[in-house]
């Protein structure tokens, strides 16, 4: 039975691991700042949540396993939150998406108007 | 009395996080501070009538979650595919408007859209969310408004 747990545990774990590292290429990767974001929230998301059922695992019926469940909670609200908070920062200043068509056309009315946006340097 | 309940609710996440010792000093000093964190609060005239509403259907909002993870696990395999095939990005930035009553709810249909790897929600404006997506194709307005639906579902009633 501890076999079957610490299988998948470890399971969750190295995929969480991968899944981290997947991110961290992608970050490095991508071309600008809109996408490497995307690249992030991997990490945020299946990352975080693989590592923590992995360690839910590991620790069984214990008050560990209740920490964490409850710090994984924490980082479900508050990291979208944080995203959130980057990407509206950079589009008051100004920042556009490179790729992808006719973007600044479509926006009406950025919510604060900027004179020098700055431009995207690659 | 609502000071009562915060004090035993403080004790309680006091006790999840510090272990159970069982030692009467330790124990009565963790009961203690909750008290005085409780006191303080009072004296500081924090303890307003202000009461926050939380508007949702406790049943519905679990079934909404289970829903989110599989989401999150197809859209993160995705982004994954993305990442590793190296095919070239179709960025785009849309409105998808929301249909929910609350600002909960709405803070919660924003945060999912985050949590969903592929798609971030930007700027929030009345009746609409503008949305960034890392790998466009039409059917993500049908998605979003998919999601939109089943998180305005969430919402109790009245």
């Amino acid at each position: 039975m501890s076999v079957i747990v610490d299988i998948l545990s470890w399971l969750a774990i190295l995929s969480g691991s991968a899944f981290l590292i997947i991110g961290a290429w992608g970050t490095v990767k991508f071309p600008d700042f809109w996408s490497r974001l995307h690249a992030v929230s991997v990490t945020d998301s299946a990352g975080m949540l693989l590592l923590m059922l992995g360690m839910c695992l590991q620790a069984g019926f214990t008050l560990i396993t209740v920490k964490l469940i409850i710090i994984a909670i924490f980082l479900f609200i508050t990291g979208p939150t944080a995203t959130h908070a980057v990407a509206n920062a950079a589009l008051v200043t100004g920042l556009r998406p490179k790729e992808g068509h006719g973007l600044v056309s479509e926006l009406e009315s950025p919510t604060v108007p900027s004179p020098t946006a700055p431009e995207v340097k690659s | 009395m609502r000071s009562i309940g915060v004090a035993i609710a403080l004790f309680a996440l006091w006790l999840l996080m510090s272990g159970l010792y069982y030692k009467t000093l330790v124990t009565g000093l963790g009961a203690a501070s909750a008290i005085f964190a409780v006191y303080m609060v009072r004296r500081m005239d924090a303890v307003d009538g202000d009461q926050l509403e939380i508007n949702l259907n406790p049943f519905k909002f679990f079934t909404y979650n289970i829903w989110l993870f599989g989401e999150i696990a197809k859209a993160n395999w995705a982004v994954t595919k993305l990442i590793v095939s190296g095919k070239p990005l179709n960025q785009h930035l849309f409105y998808t408007p929301y249909t929910q009553r609350t600002d909960l709810a709405q803070v919660i249909f924003a945060n999912s859209i985050t949590l969903t790897p592929g798609t971030i929600s930007v700027e929030t404006e009345p009746g609409r969310f503008l949305v960034h997506a890392v790998d466009f194709s039409e059917s993500d307005h049908e998605a979003l408004a998919d999601m939109d639906a089943r998180v305005t579902a969430t919402e109790g009633g009245a």
